[in-house]
């Protein structure tokens, strides 16, 4: 008996060996392991035994099955692998075909600039002050130390609008130092006697009446910045300013103020930065000087602060104004200033 | 101001101090020196870093040098040409020139006084005479009718120096045949760019003075003298000031027996290095004078003046002009003037529109012996007026719109007579008529060390500060600390008391060296925090957008009606608010301030609908509306979106390749309008001319309406070259969202116990919007309906006409507890009937 159980478990396993497929297999389990099978049918006959021989027959029939159910198991999963295998092979998809595109949303250019501008000069204290677009003469120039017909007035030739009064006329504002009037009256105006420090960015648009060309634009925006206290000087805008830059372009960039003029600041400076493209070696972006102009700046003009509400004797500060057109063409390489207002969007496209 | 080096040198000495070395200090200290013209002296090696613009071109000290010639030949081909016997220091030669000067001495044999020449070898550098503009050339071998040249006498321009090229340059006799030329006359020229508050630089002498203070070199007196043999000018001519506010002196000089003729070489060269063109000896000697001092001088023939005096003394008379007075100016135009414009006139009538133009009757002639010449002083505010209105321009006009001030006017005179003197001979009269009704005062102003250090954050001694100043020529007497500063009376630009300390704190930075001032962070007070909300919302707004996937845009804010018109449909009545009008445009396309953001928006998808199938793309920004309030227009902050194209973006196995429509927008809105919490919006159909009628809608929160959205009309699409899609669009007052943004939100826990899912859907009649049935259910449905979405919208012949299913899913959700079978089951019966009660819908099995 012993003998005929270790016979079908050897002829089970050589006939488990040449099963190919599923439906092989489950006929092999059929005929090994189903109820009619040899296996259990002698298993069925234990009772038939003697007492003496019946546990020995039992244990090494069960030895049997269980064996054959390992075996059966085995090969279960090592055809399962192997169909997974086979149909990953024929599931490979050419990687190389271009994936579903989602619609990428971006911002223009310029307020990707004007909202860095913005948090560096948040960092340092800054609060964004906007005004309006359409000025009177008398905030754009008469305020700000530009008398009517001073040739410092030339510098900024300017629009028009219909229907202004002869001594003031209205205007599209040419720079949004304009502003600076505005909020200083609204800050003096709260403590007459004792005016608040000021520290305010002026971003906005400004319009000049200038031939459009690749290097300028009737219209383009501007951040003026304005700082006034009783203990602001000249070093302060160095310091300021230099800080800017080397946020701005980077750490290491070193800065040159020229004396320069404005009718509203005294001293006036321009500030240059190092070219950052040919680090000082002269390049063409910078025509071979080393060095980039990058925003006017000065020492608020004692009349522009009287006309604000701060008394120039106690008070003193300092303005600048940055064109983030110009930093953008800068920053990217570009070649026309046009392209802002143009929105073409191969051009936009690039800024994400 | 283009500024010759040496001239320059006249007045500063420049030894050991390159050009582009003396350029950048200038600049640094403000006066910008724009371009750096070679003109002989030797350029900087390679690409050496310059502010300035290089120009010019250096001259070869072994190949161009000073030449003698000799003798003059005739050509033996050529009536034209001659053949000179040039000595170059070294060995003679024989060059060929076309040069008229030398036709005189043709055949005369050896020259008793050889003429010095400038002359380039074979091999130098030059300009090609014979090219328009300045190209420049290498000097070459070649053959000239018959005879080798490979050399040459220079003519100007081939120099460099102007664009002369009929005669070559004759050289003084103190040139040393061999001298290099760059050595016996090579320059170079600095173009100052002269801002308003250094008008007084607008000189070779006012540059002088600014260079002597940066680099602490003396400055030689200013040449104001001149030399008189004839008798006193007294009584020779008198004036009459009627308007002293505008012209506060007038001085006159008078010089006779002068012989008109082209001046000395040197000077016409040194003029056409400044940029001005050579006249005569008289009108060069103004000239001179005027770009050597800054003071304009203009020269009258005093003969026709004594003869418009009908034989006596002329008086010389400046006055308003009359109403409706003409002149004729010396550019021929005959001009029209206004009631504010000053003129020099005599008994006979009007001479000069002072300071700008003189007329063309008293003017210098080749017949003139004697010149009365005047200097004087005029306000430079009316003059800038006159400019403007009568668009005139002139190298005086220049000057005086900017302030010369009334001392120039006597050292003008004065200079000018002289030159007159030594370049055309004659006499001048002793003294000057000097009429000076309106003296100008000098500023007095108190500085000491603590402006320095409030103003520019600089610790000077005041020792240090008189110092400065006193190089600019200011008066300092000091007061122990304290400074008692007095404005030198060659300028007009220093205030009184806070204001003249900024304007002297600017001349002690500029001259002490801005780069020499410590870079400090402000030690001050920080201001109160304010906050921008508009902003920080207008902000959230774009990143919203852009996360939704649109394209952020910036347009033109200047436009024409007729741009704007094609937003609507032709035919639609325009609104009654009149545009914002540019007075003065600078061109047909950019007229008036935009009234309407919708009109740039869809131009930016009009320029890019050839570019790519599907476009997304917002602006925020301002438009302007004429206000009944006052001058100042209304500047309304919008929002418009556009859409259009291909809903999913073109791909191989596109998965919806429709167009985008309605509701694709109404998406964005919602998600916009979720993104900045308003919470909950109410969407009803909308009427805008601009809109599909049945295909808009506005959106409100609570009774405020935000903005309206849809399909863009038909006719206005065609209005524009678009292709046959429709576009999506919406519009929004920025103002209203600006009011119902909430500040904070209150979020919402997450369900601890699960929530029951179940699809309902309903048909009813076509009549009755989606928007009502979703009300009734969520009303219905109360706190346990927690959530509730249509996933499909069905019509067709199972539920029969005019009808159409809505299925929802409905998420029901306790937050205290499970919800069972039966609380579902009543909720259900209970959305179910009231659905049926109101809107007779019958639920779909």
């Amino acid at each position: 008996m012993l003998d005929q159980l270790e016979g079908i478990k050897q002829q089970a396993l050589e006939a488990l060996n040449s099963v190919r497929d599923e439906a092989a297999l489950e006929q092999w389990r059929t005929q090994f392991l189903a109820r009619n099978s040899a296996l259990v049918q002698s298993l069925k006959q234990l009772s038939t035994l003697s007492a003496e021989d019946r546990p020995k027959v039992g244990q090494k029939a069960n030895e049997v099955k269980l064996t054959l159910e390992a075996a059966l198991e085995e090969r279960r999963s090592a055809m399962g692998q192997q169909r997974l295998q086979h149909s990953l092979g024929s599931e490979g998809l050419d990687v190389t075909l271009p994936g579903r595109p989602r619609p990428l949303g971006r911002l223009h250019p310029i307020t990707q600039t004007l909202r860095r501008i913005s948090a560096i000069f948040a960092e340092m204290g800054f609060q964004v002050y906007r005004s309006r677009d359409v000025e009177t003469d008398e905030y754009n120039f008469q305020l700000l130390n530009f008398p009517p017909n001073h040739p410092a007035r030339e510098m900024q030739d300017s629009f028009y609008i219909e229907g202004g009064s002869q001594d003031n006329p209205v205007m599209l504002r040419t720079h949004t130092s304009a502003g600076q009037i505005h909020a200083m009256r609204q800050y003096s105006a709260q403590n007459p006697k004792n005016p608040p420090p000021v520290r305010i960015i002026l971003p906005g648009m400004c319009y000049r009446y200038e031939q459009i060309s690749a290097r300028s634009e009737v219209q383009f925006t501007q951040v003026e910045g304005l700082a006034v206290g009783e203990r602001i000087t000249f070093g302060d805008l160095k310091g300021t300013l230099t800080d800017f830059a080397q946020r701005f372009f980077d750490a290491e960039v070193r800065t040159r103020f020229r004396a320069s003029h404005f009718p509203f600041t005294e001293p006036s400076a321009e500030m240059d930065v190092e070219c950052f493209v040919c680090h000082g070696a002269g390049c063409s972006v910078c025509k071979h000087s080393g060095w980039l102009e990058i925003l006017g700046s000065g020492v608020v003009h004692p009349i522009v602060l009287r006309n604000g509400g701060y008394d120039p004797e106690r008070y003193s500060g300092f303005a600048f104004g940055l064109g983030p057109e110009r930093l953008t063409m800068l920053r990217y390489r570009i070649e026309d200033i046009r392209y802002f207002w143009r929105n073409d969007v191969r051009f936009l496209e690039q800024f994400s | 101001m283009r500024i010759p080096i040496s001239w320059l040198k006249e007045f500063v000495n420049l030894d050991d101090i390159s050009v582009e070395d003396l350029a950048y200090k200038l600049t640094m200290a403000g006066l910008e020196v724009e371009e750096i013209q070679y003109v002989g002296l030797p350029m900087p090696s390679a690409k050496g870093l310059s502010h300035a613009r290089l120009s010019g071109i250096a001259w070869d000290r072994a190949k161009i040098v000073v030449g003698e010639i000799r003798e003059v030949t005739p050509h033996p081909n050529a009536d034209r040409l001659v053949l000179c016997r040039l000595y170059d220091g070294k060995q003679e030669h024989i060059v060929l020139t076309g040069a008229p000067h030398l036709f005189e001495y043709k055949g005369k044999g050896e020259l008793k006084k050889p003429i010095k020449v400038a002359y380039a070898k074979q091999g130098a550098e030059i300009y090609d005479g014979h090219q328009p503009g300045f190209q420049k050339t290498i000097l070459k071998r070649t053959k000239i009718r018959g005879v080798e040249s490979s050399s040459m006498v220079c003519s100007e321009k081939e120099l460099g120096i102007s664009e002369e090229h009929e005669g070559i340059i004759i050289l003084g006799s103190d040139a040393e045949p061999g001298m290099p030329l760059a050595d016996y006359m090579g320059d170079a020229v600095l173009t100052i760019a002269i801002t308003p508050n250094i008008a007084r630089d607008a000189n070779i002498y006012g540059v002088a003075r600014e260079v002597s203070a940066l680099l602490g070199r003396k400055l030689k007196p200013m040449p104001a003298k001149f030399k008189a043999q004839g008798p006193s000018v007294r009584g020779k001519a008198k004036i009459e000031i009627k308007e002293p506010e505008l012209n506060p002196r007038f001085v006159l000089g008078l010089i006779k027996g002068i012989q008109i003729k082209p001046s000395p070489g040197w000077v016409q060269r040194r003029l056409s290095l400044a940029g001005m063109r050579p006249i005569n000896n008289i009108v060069d000697a103004t000239n001179y004078a005027m770009l050597e001092l800054g003071e304009p001088l203009h020269a009258f023939d005093y003969d026709v003046l004594v003869q418009r005096a009908g034989g006596k003394a002329p008086t010389i008379i400046t006055r308003l002009a009359k109403k409706g007075e003409k002149l004729t100016t010396l550019d021929g135009v005959e001009r029209k003037l206004d009631g504010f414009t000053v003129l020099v006139c005599d008994t006979a009538g009007a001479l000069s529109i002072a300071g700008v133009m003189g007329g063309a009757e008293s003017e210098v002639t080749e017949k003139t012996r004697s010149v009365l010449l005047e200097g004087a002083a005029w306000n430079f505010i009316n003059i800038r007026k006159t400019l403007n209105s009568q668009r005139l321009s002139s190298e005086a006009a220049y000057r005086f719109s900017r302030g010369v001030h009334p001392a120039m006017a006597l050292r003008g005179v004065s200079r000018g007579l002289e030159l007159m003197r030594l370049w055309a001979g004659g006499t001048v009269n002793e003294g000057l008529i000097d009429k000076y009704p309106l003296p100008a005062k000098p500023s007095v102003v108190e500085i000491a060390p603590e402006d320095a250090r409030r103003w520019l954050g600089l610790q000077l001694t005041s020792a240090q500060m008189a110092a400065i100043l006193r190089r600019l020529e200011f008066g300092v007497r000091t007061q122990g600390q304290k400074l008692a500063v007095t404005s030198p009376d060659h300028r007009l630009d220093i205030g009184e008391g806070v204001v003249g300390m900024a304007d002297l704190m600017e001349e002690i930075a500029r001259v002490y060296g801005y780069e020499k001032i410590a870079a400090t962070r402000m030690a001050d007070e920080l201001p109160p925090q304010r906050g921008n909300r508009t902003l920080e919302i207008e902000e959230r707004i774009r990143d919203l957008l852009a996360r939704l996937g649109l394209q952020e845009i910036m347009t033109y804010r200047l436009t024409t009606p007729e741009q704007e018109a094609r937003r609507l449909p032709a035919g639609t009545l325009p609104d009654d608010k009149p545009y914002v009008r540019v007075a003065n445009p600078i061109s047909q396309e950019r007229v008036v301030l935009r009234k309407s953001l919708l009109a740039s928006v869809l131009e930016t998808v009009e320029r890019n609908a050839n570019l790519r199938e599907h476009l997304a793309v917002f602006e925020i920004g301002e438009v302007f509306h004429a206000s009944e309030a006052g001058p100042l227009p209304d500047e309304l902050p919008r929002l418009v979106l556009a859409m259009a194209g291909p809903r999913e973006p073109q791909h191989w196995e596109a998965a919806d390749a429709g167009p985008v429509d309605f509701y694709d927008m109404k998406g964005i809105v919602g998600g916009l309008l979720d993104g900045l919490n308003l919470g909950e919006l109410r969407y009803e159909p909308g009427q805008h001319p601009a809109f599909h009628p049945g295909k808009c809608a506005r959106v409100l929160s609570g009774d405020r309406q935000l903005g309206v959205f849809g399909e863009l009309h038909p006719q206005v699409q065609s209005q524009y070259d678009l292709p046959r899609r429709p576009v999506q669009i919406a519009t929004f007052n920025l103002d209203a969202i600006y009011d119902v943004v909430p500040e904070r939100f209150d979020s919402v826990s997450v369900p601890a116990y699960p929530p029951v899912l179940e699809d309902l859907a309903f048909v009813v009649s076509e009549a009755i919007p989606a928007g009502q049935v979703e009300a009734l259910i969520r009303q219905t449905g109360g706190r346990l309906l927690a959530s509730l979405s249509l996933f499909d919208v069905y019509r067709g012949e199972q539920i029969g006409a005019g009808k159409k299913s809505l299925a929802y899913q409905l998420t029901y959700q306790d937050p205290e507890r499970t919800l069972t079978d039966e609380d579902v089951a009543k909720l259900r019966s209970r959305i179910v009937k009231r659905l049926e009660q109101e809107f007779g819908a019958q639920l779909r099995a």
